[in-house]
């Protein structure tokens, strides 16, 4: 028997695919018109923190060191007004077996894809995650497959995503490379179906729940070290995963007052999608062009219902440019002593001007860090965009055009963050909630989805309905 | 013959051609195909670069393709000099050496 394999064929045979690769039937947990029972989904399918600590001390992932960047601290002091500038700390994730915090993730979907009885896992991934899947596949001696969105029509690679590959390889799985375009999806579908292997998505209950053990170890360490949870989490965010888990896990601790903060690269003007403008980008991950997306609308995933849902957990979401992100990753080398990749730095450039926002006595905590190489690291993701015409400037990175420009900030003083207006977000999420489910109507039960999917309230998301004229059934 | 039997090598595939592409892409990228590389262990008894070939992965799934390589190695490097960024480490030691005098 051979299978009609063209694109609309898969494409219209996702949902099977989907539930025979993740063991997931995600239509129990639907509710109302668009919403579902999110709670339900992370307790009935995912782990108790305890057992995720368990399965994370089987291959040594987490218990991460914590730094207090002193020197930063100073520096970002030093232009704060008087008595502002709290003090700065990193977690260092990069000490994972995979370097990066994404071993937490894969951790749990391997050990899980392995209880279930897979022979092996594919994840569909350019970043730190492919690496991670990898080295917990290899310590469980399963297989692995990683796809990856690499090439764009050229044959040109962003440098940061061949090292990925790489690790990967070195780690013995296979790496399937694409050129530009959304229908990776298509590939990813075709191998899960040839192979059986589990789909290690990045955006099923396992994969948060594993992030989730991250949020609690700080809660843990600040308490232990300094007596109190810190004031204020800083999360580079793209895909919402590692906002989300790190969130859930403060909420887990008690940790109630941390404030939980988005970062961003700002890539404002390219499309992901394109051809020509993939190689113009210095960013491969922790961007806008995947952050925002994902926050209005989760479900785009690679699984019927994303895990990975920042809106419900964000208090405050901010973009930083390129230039500033390279600029403290170059700090971070110089004036504390650590070496890191670029990505996993764009939550310290926002944190170095949040915390001169803050009084002295503020702790601000930057949630991970990932591990540098060749390819990965400031000077070839630099040399990188200027081979591709873009300009490196020393000067205001407000004036940072991406795709044109990279300006690192001329002095300290010069760094900048811009806030995000989340309400729009929130309405942004809402409208897309109406619209790919192409209802008018909703139950009161689908309000409450809402409320929670925004962490707003009822006369919020009452009166952004009321502007795009949908009616809420109130109960009989 | 440039590759013989069991050789680490290189393949080079077009998995949708132009006009089977995802609607809702950018134009650009709909006039180009979408291209697949892998690596594997060669199958056939022997393959010249440019010939369609079947390899073995490394995790042992079987893959045709066209030949572009044989025994593929990275490259990828830590980049030429950037003198652009060669002020930062050296301002900022200069700012918080001047801190201390100030405090």
């Amino acid at each position: 028997m051979t299978r009609d394999n063209s694109f609309d064929a898969v494409m219209a045979r996702k949902s099977e695919i989907m539930k025979k690769s993740v063991g997931i039937d995600y239509d129990i947990f639907e509710t109302g018109k668009l919403g579902f029972d999110y709670e339900r989904m992370m307790k009935e399918t995912g782990y108790t923190l305890a057992e995720i600590e368990e399965i994370q001390k089987e291959t040594t992932v987490g218990n991460t060191p914590l730094y207090e960047l002193r020197n930063i601290t100073k520096l970002a002091r030093k232009f704060a007004k008087e008595g502002k500038g709290a003090r700065i700390f990193i977690k260092d994730e990069a000490s994972n077996p995979s370097g990066s915090f994404k071993a937490r993730r894969a951790a749990t979907a391997v050990y899980h894809a392995q209880k279930l009885g897979y022979k092996g896992v594919i994840a569909a991934t350019s970043g730190n995650y492919g690496a991670a899947v990898a080295s917990q596949a290899a310590m469980r001696g399963m297989k692995c497959i990683i796809v990856q969105e690499c090439y764009d029509s050229q044959g040109k690679g962003q440098p940061e995503i061949i090292e990925k590959a790489r690790k990967c390889e070195a780690y013995g799985a296979e790496v399937v490379q694409l050129s530009v375009g959304p229908e990776l999806f298509y590939s990813f579908l075709l191998l899960l179906e040839e192979t059986g292997y589990f789909n290690a998505s990045l955006y099923t209950p396992y994969g948060i729940a594993g992030v989730e053990t991250l949020g609690y170890e700080l809660s843990m360490e600040f308490r232990a070290k300094e007596g109190r949870d810190p004031d204020v989490c800083v999360v580079t965010n793209a895909g919402g995963g590692n906002l989300t888990g790190t969130a859930r896990g403060f909420i887990k601790a008690g940790a109630m007052d941390t404030q939980i903060i988005a970062a961003s690269v700002s890539l404002e003007g390219l499309h992901m999608a394109s051809d020509t403008q993939f190689n113009k980008k210095s960013f491969t991950t922790g961007h806008t062009g995947f952050g925002i997306p994902f926050a209005t609308w989760p479900d785009r995933s690679d699984v019927p219902r994303s895990a990975a849902r920042p809106l419900r957990y964000l208090d405050r979401y901010v973009t930083v440019n390129q230039g500033s992100v390279f600029y403290m990753t170059e700090l971070l080398a110089q004036i504390e002593g650590l070496e890191r990749g670029p990505a996993g730095n764009t939550a310290l450039a926002a944190a170095f001007k949040i915390a001169q926002e803050l009084d002295q006595d503020k702790m601000v905590v930057v949630q991970e860090t990932e591990y540098t190489g060749a390819g990965k690291h400031i000077m070839p993701q630099l040399t990188f965009a200027k081979e591709n015409g873009i300009k490196i400037l020393q000067g205001d990175p407000s004036d940072e055009v991406p795709g044109e420009t990279i300006i690192l900030p001329k002095d300290p003083s010069y760094l900048c963050i811009k806030d995000l207006d989340i309400e729009n977000t929130k309405k942004s999420y809402i409208r897309n909630c109406i619209k790919n489910n192409n209802i008018d109507i909703i139950n009161k039960e689908d309000l409450d989805f809402l409320v929670a999917d925004t962490k707003s309230d009822e006369n919020f998301v009452r009166k952004v309905l009321g502007e795009l004229e949908i009616k809420v059934k109130e109960e009989a | 013959m440039i590759a013989k039997k069991n050789d680490w090598v290189r393949i080079h595939k077009v998995i949708l051609e132009v006009g089977q592409r995802a609607p809702n892409i950018p134009e650009e990228t709909q006039r180009v195909p979408l291209e697949m590389w892998d690596k594997g262990f060669l199958l056939n008894e022997s393959a010249n670069i440019g010939d369609e070939v079947e390899v073995e992965t490394y995790i042992g799934r079987k893959v045709t393709g066209t030949l572009i390589e044989v025994n593929p190695y990275w490259d990828h490097d830590y980049g030429k000099a950037v003198p652009e960024i060669l002020y930062i480490g050296k301002q900022a030691r200069e700012l918080l050496e001047e801190g201390e005098k100030n405090d």
